[in-house]
């Protein structure tokens, strides 16, 4: 669906169906130089299954208009002024890496509007690697290739995709070259320059893959001990790109949580 | 943390789309040999049924076997995917079935493999779609061929059977202009010898029936998909971009983005036309692909073997291959295919059609046939097989005479094949 936040068009897929009041809300955020179609599977499930989907594009990516956002706490105060627009009182917000940031910046600053977090590929702090960082900075495809292979478990290419037929390596390098000049360098400045403060009291759950070399679980303890009672499901066959390299592991992980 | 690098060409043709089989451990690709697939339960087949998970309901859809082979394809093609079908003409139909219906327009070039010209030429113009046929070096005829109801511009990567090498970024760069993608059938190149989304095409396929299956043992297709061309932004593909009320009122590219093309091409075109690989096929092609980086080096060193006996025969009028510098597109050819180009090329003898007739009759090694890209060494005369029901008019845009023959080389003894064309020939001057 279409929208205006703050003067500028956004957009938001809601898996073909329009907003019910009667139903809870699952907000979807995508992680750096993503879209909404990142969570295909998952959040069409859930348009299914009783839910009010939002997958957002958020500023400056997909069909949402830029520029990007500079900052985690910005994103997390659109995604809240996006529940505003569409008169949604709470929401579960399902991040996915630098979406997870999010989804926790909006749990800790806005806890009243937030039901539950998950939060998958997650590390605290999300320190971006220097040559990563350096390469989007100039625009250099060299991040493309980063962001491919680092974003995969190592077998991806040597092993086959869930959904029949399809090449991640090639999806994810198809998006990436569809991003404006800069927005990768944005999302990756904000993740890394992130500092979470506060508390999260809601319901959280961590979804890890055991394969991710960009935010591998260990990576993910500190935020954990910030959040004791959090709950974590590893999936032990998965990189960072949970939502297609495991789908139906991460779908499990979400319904349960969801379902509780 | 190491510096990112991609597997090579060699090993993705090896290992790209398979993991050993989780229930047996079995290194080769398994045939899954069977029609449906069980369900969980009630909910899993709903869910697969709605595409809310990952997986085979029907092997008219989708198939391991043939998974893996569509997996490894858009690997070595640098796709986000790929379709197998069961013929190359099949994914050239399934590819323009999924981007328009009646009262579109394609532009295309005029030197395809026969049974491309008639689909278009014919068949698709009983549907509602006109095709309009260019010089394929003529990049002014490409633009000014385009109309507003243009919606693909499709040519061969190495046109049949003159070879003229297709100008892929120029050609690209007039099809990005007018907001529609390019098309190319790369059969002749493979992923080998060319890749054409490095170049600036948006979506391609092969008859994986030739060089990629290698040995001349099954019929199939591979479509193949870039996701590069945001069909939103062209405004012109509303297969793709609005609610299809055929599939959930399914918006493709607001669904999947980057995969909207193939989305709708296997969620409607392998449904409703039905032209799917089945799985013996895709083991088959597999087989072949899996030695691709070793067959057509070999396959080139061949041709330049050949050809360089050709061209100094004198019973031979004309060498036709884009190596030569009297191609009109050698130069094309040396920027585009530094690797090689190909194995298929046509000569033209002295004595016309019965000379040619004597050449054809007299091969002991060669074999006469209607394929190409095979192992083996193939011989065939266009002007009677390949490109028979066409006008003179468009035979002479192909750059076919009644003396031409094509010869598809093989991975024989060179000498064994110069041996075998030399005699053939002196045969045919009698």
């Amino acid at each position: 669906m279409n929208f205006v936040v703050g003067g500028r068009a956004a957009f938001a897929y809601t898996a073909a169906h329009e907003l019910d009041a009667a139903k809870p809300t699952v907000v979807f955020i995508h992680g750096a130089g993503l879209d909404h179609s990142s969570f295909g599977l998952q959040s069409r499930y859930f348009g299914y299954h009783g839910w009010n989907v939002l997958a957002l594009d958020l500023p400056g990516h997909g069909r949402s208009a830029g520029p990007p956002l500079g900052t985690i706490a910005a994103m997390a105060d659109w995604v809240v002024e996006v529940l505003n627009q569409l008169n949604i009182e709470k929401a579960v917000l399902v991040g996915h890496s630098m979406g997870s940031l999010i989804a926790l910046d909006a749990a800790a600053r806005h806890a009243q509007r937030v039901e539950k977090i998950a939060l998958i590929a997650v590390a605290y702090p999300m320190k971006v690697t220097a040559p990563f960082l350096e390469a989007a900075q100039r625009n250099d495809f060299a991040a493309f290739d980063m962001s491919t292979i680092w974003g995969h478990a190592a077998q991806v290419p040597l092993a086959g995709n869930p959904s029949p037929g399809m090449w991640m390596y090639g999806d994810s390098l198809a998006r990436l070259r569809r991003l404006a000049p800069g927005v990768l360098y944005n999302d990756l400045k904000a993740a890394d320059d992130y500092v979470f403060s506060g508390s999260v009291g809601c319901p959280v759950l961590f979804v890890l893959g055991r394969r991710d070399v960009m935010t591998p679980p260990r990576a993910a303890q500190e935020l954990q001990g910030k959040i004791p009672h959090s709950q974590v499901a590893v999936v032990d066959s998965s990189g960072h790109a949970l939502m297609v390299e495991a789908p139906d592991a991460t779908l499990d992980a979400l319904v349960a949580f969801l379902s509780r | 943390m190491a510096g990112p690098k991609y597997p090579g060409f060699d090993t993705l043709a090896l290992h790209a789309g398979q993991s050993p089989d989780p229930a047996t451990g079995s290194r080769a690709v398994p045939i899954y040999q069977t029609t449906s697939y069980v369900f969980r339960d009630t909910e899993h087949a709903a869910s697969l049924f709605n595409m809310e998970r990952a997986g085979h309901v029907y092997s008219r859809i989708s198939n391991p076997t043939v998974a893996v082979l569509e997996e490894r394809m858009a690997a070595l093609e640098g796709g986000v995917g790929a379709i197998a079908t069961a013929s190359g003409q099949a994914a050239l139909h399934l590819a323009v079935a999924t981007l328009m219906g009646a009262g579109s327009h394609i532009v295309a070039s005029g030197s395809l493999y026969g049974g491309s010209h008639n689909l278009l030429a014919y068949t698709l113009k009983r549907f509602g779609i006109d095709t309009t046929f260019v010089k394929p070096g003529n990049l002014g005829d490409w633009k000014r061929s385009i109309l507003p109801n243009t919606r693909l511009l499709f040519g061969e990567t190495l046109g049949n059977p003159g070879l003229d090498v297709l100008d892929i970024p120029a050609v690209s760069a007039i099809a990005h202009e007018a907001k529609v993608p390019l098309l190319v059938d790369a059969t002749f190149t493979t992923p080998y010898l060319m890749k054409p989304f490095d170049l600036g095409a948006d979506l391609l396929y092969h008859s994986a029936t030739k060089f990629l299956g290698g040995h001349g043992t099954a019929i199939g297709g591979v479509l193949v998909d870039s996701g590069r061309f945001d069909w939103e932004a062209s405004g012109k593909f509303e297969t793709l971009t609005a609610p299809y009320s055929g599939f959930h009122n399914m918006d493709f590219e607001e669904e999947s983005g980057t995969r909207a093309f193939l989305l709708r091409a296997r969620r409607e075109g392998l449904r409703d036309f039905g032209a799917c690989m089945a799985p013996m096929t895709a083991f088959q092609i597999l087989q072949g692909i899996e030695t691709l980086h070793l067959r057509m080096p070999r396959h080139v060193e061949n041709t330049r073997k050949v050809v360089a006996f050709l061209k100094n025969n004198s019973f031979v009028d004309r060498v036709i291959y884009p190596e030569l510098p009297e191609h009109p597109d050698h130069e094309l050819a040396k920027k585009l295919l530094p690797l090689g180009c190909g194995a298929v090329f046509s000569f033209e003898i002295k004595g016309g059609r019965a000379a040619g007739k004597r050449f054809i009759e007299s091969l002991r090694v060669f074999s006469h046939l209607a394929n190409v890209g095979d192992a083996k060494s193939l011989v065939i005369h266009p002007a009677t097989t390949t490109h028979y029901r066409m006008s003179d008019e468009d035979l002479k845009k192909a750059g076919i005479t009644a003396g031409t023959v094509r010869l598809s080389v093989g991975l024989e003894d060179a000498q064994d094949l110069i041996d075998d064309l030399d005699r053939s020939l002196k045969v045919s001057q009698k």
